[in-house]
């Protein structure tokens, strides 16, 4: 299964120089070259990002928004100038709009204790789907239990996509907010957000949508979405981890209470009366993880630099490879067979559990991820307790696609 | 493959397959219910206890290959045997699968010393004790249990 493996992607995407960007792609496991395939977990660092970092502790390490000196002055500008390129690479109308928090999880769990407590009550409804990850249901749940207000879920079909006929069936006056991911981490379906926007926005609900998985395959633009707000987590666009962005359109963010107390976030303290900051920093209290919006600022150049475009190209091409010659492999099922897909190929092999799978691929070099993927509503969709998920990014190759395929083989031999 | 040959030996692959003492007891009086939140893995492990020895063991549920074959090799081995000797065979267990085994304790083991591989993979720990941390809370009267 090696036909049409080259370097060069018909893409034109030079994928050999952007591996040589990730030092940790050079080293072997097991005495086997390293396949990373668990790029929906997290992604590897390219230099620039890692480089970014020491350059920072070692030449600019100081507080930010505080201090008159030369440090704090630089460090702030960097941070700040990271906001803008957030801004940039979401086209979002207003760098206030950017909040930086530790990941997808923190900017849902934000949305939903400060919009979900000032906008859900009693009776009211918050409307998921059925693939979400368990970081956007868990949220709405907890919000959903204090407020007496009711979950609903719209399903999937077999194919994992969303049934948006019966998405819009409980789309109502008592919806006060639609969550929904842009694309699956456990299925790879890419949800039409643009028509879910539309039609949630026509029964006045705002949309938060989860991007973590979606960033570093796609375009995202929140303006032509229309959503009202929109998370990602920098450690899967080629960041580090502890940094997150949470998009919010202005007038929404204005109107929220603040989420967390402390330094930044304050305007003027006294004991009897606190005035909040402006945006974004009303919502950024404490210290923020400085090092980590320079490393995150270091990989949206690098992405840019690269083009999210071409990366998305070059990636569809090896995925669809993956596709056709992991499913040609007897016994397996693929789970998650969507029109639209992006960066994940989900299986399940026989019998053989998952983490066999998992462990055998290990010793040939190849790192998947197994189990339920943090989202074990989809699992129970489909029936199975758990996936084998490969899942790509921009190094990876058909050549790595092969070595997947050759492991799997084994797996079977031994469980012959 | 030599070395994932010492993970997956024949015995643990012919007790995945067809696991020994696989079914519900309809007269077990404890009953407990082990859970790997990390893999989903999970088992019901039922116990009829005649005085301070196992009468009777069983077992159902759905794991991996590790999971599925040490549950059911459990199952054999502590049959017949009391309580105490059941959370000693358990205690070697643990020892030989995190690298700590004795002499002593590989020699009560017997057949179970085909696990001994597992001590070299870290994350498959939790897949081989999963049965027996079931077994222990059974024993103990608790209802559920979890590897975390």
């Amino acid at each position: 299964m090696s036909i049409g493996a080259k370097s060069v992607s018909g893409t034109g995407f030079d994928v050999e120089r952007a591996r040589a960007d990730f030092p940790i792609l050079q080293q072997k496991v097991h005495g086997k070259p390293l396949v990373y395939l668990d790029n929906a977990a997290t992604t590897q660092k390219p230099r620039a990002v890692i480089d970014a970092i020491s350059r920072y502790y070692e030449g600019t390490n100081s507080n930010v928004h505080r201090g008159v000196h030369y440090l704090s002055e630089l460090a702030t500008a960097e941070y700040e100038s990271v906001r803008e390129a957030a801004r940039r690479f979401l086209n979002a109308a207003d760098h206030k709009e950017i909040i930086f928090v530790r990941g997808t999880t923190e900017a849902i769990n934000l949305v939903a204790q400060s919009y979900g407590r000032a906008h859900v009550g009693a009776g009211d409804e918050i409307l998921i789907t059925e693939m979400e990850h368990h970081s956007n249901i868990v949220p709405w749940q907890i919000l959903c239990r204090e407020r007496g207000a009711a979950l609903r879920v719209a399903p999937i079909n077999d194919a994992g996509e969303l049934d948006l006929e019966k998405f819009s069936t409980l789309l109502g006056p008592k919806t006060k907010l639609v969550a929904v991911t842009h694309v699956s981490n456990a299925l790879g379906t890419i949800n039409p957000i643009r028509k879910i926007v539309e039609m949630a926005h026509g029964a006045g609900a705002p949309v938060l949508v989860d991007g973590a998985q979606a960033a570093p395959h796609l375009k995202v633009d929140v303006q032509g979405l229309g959503c009202d707000f929109y998370a990602l987590s920098g450690h899967k666009i080629y960041g580090p981890t502890g940094i997150g962005v949470l998009y919010g359109k202005t007038a929404l963010l204005e109107k929220m209470p603040p989420y967390q107390g402390g330094g930044d976030m304050i305007m003027s303290v006294t004991f009897e009366k606190t005035v909040y900051n402006r945006l974004p920093y009303k919502f950024e209290a404490g210290t923020p993880d400085i090092a980590g919006v320079i490393g995150l600022g270091a990989a949206l150049n690098y992405l840019t630099y690269l083009g999210i475009e071409q990366i998305g190209a070059h990636e569809h091409e090896v995925v669809r490879y993956a596709t056709s010659a992991v499913s040609a492999i007897p016994g397996v099922r693929l789970i998650g067979t969507a029109k639209e897909k992006a960066g994940v190929v989900s299986f399940t092999l026989g019998d053989v559990h998952p983490h066999d799978i998992g462990t055998i691929l290990d010793r040939e070099g190849v790192a998947i991820r197994t189990g339920h993927h943090c989202s074990q509503p989809v699992m129970q969709h489909f029936g199975v307790e758990a996936t084998a998920r490969a899942s790509f990014a921009l190094y990876n190759t058909k050549e790595e696609v092969d070595a997947l395929v050759r492991a799997i083989e084994k797996v079977r031999k031994v469980f012959a | 493959m030599s070395d994932l040959r010492d993970l997956y030996q024949e015995v643990i692959l012919e007790h995945s397959k067809a696991p020994r003492n696989y079914r519900e007891l309809p007269a077990a009086n404890h009953k407990a219910e082990g859970f790997n939140p990390l893999c989903g893995d999970r088992f019901t492990v039922y116990v009829t206890m005649d005085g301070d020895a196992i009468k009777d063991i069983s077992f159902q549920g759905s794991g991996c290959a590790i999971s599925k074959a040490s549950a059911s090799m459990m199952t054999q081995i502590v049959k017949g045997k009391s309580t105490a000797e059941a959370e000693k065979l358990f205690d070697s267990f643990h020892k030989l699968v995190t690298g700590h085994a004795s002499a002593n304790g590989e020699a009560e083991l017997g057949k179970l010393a085909v696990f001994s591989g597992v001590s070299e993979y870290p994350a498959r720990v939790k897949c081989a004790t999963l049965a027996w941390h079931t077994l222990h809370a059974a024993l103990e009267g608790k209802q559920e249990t979890t590897t975390e």
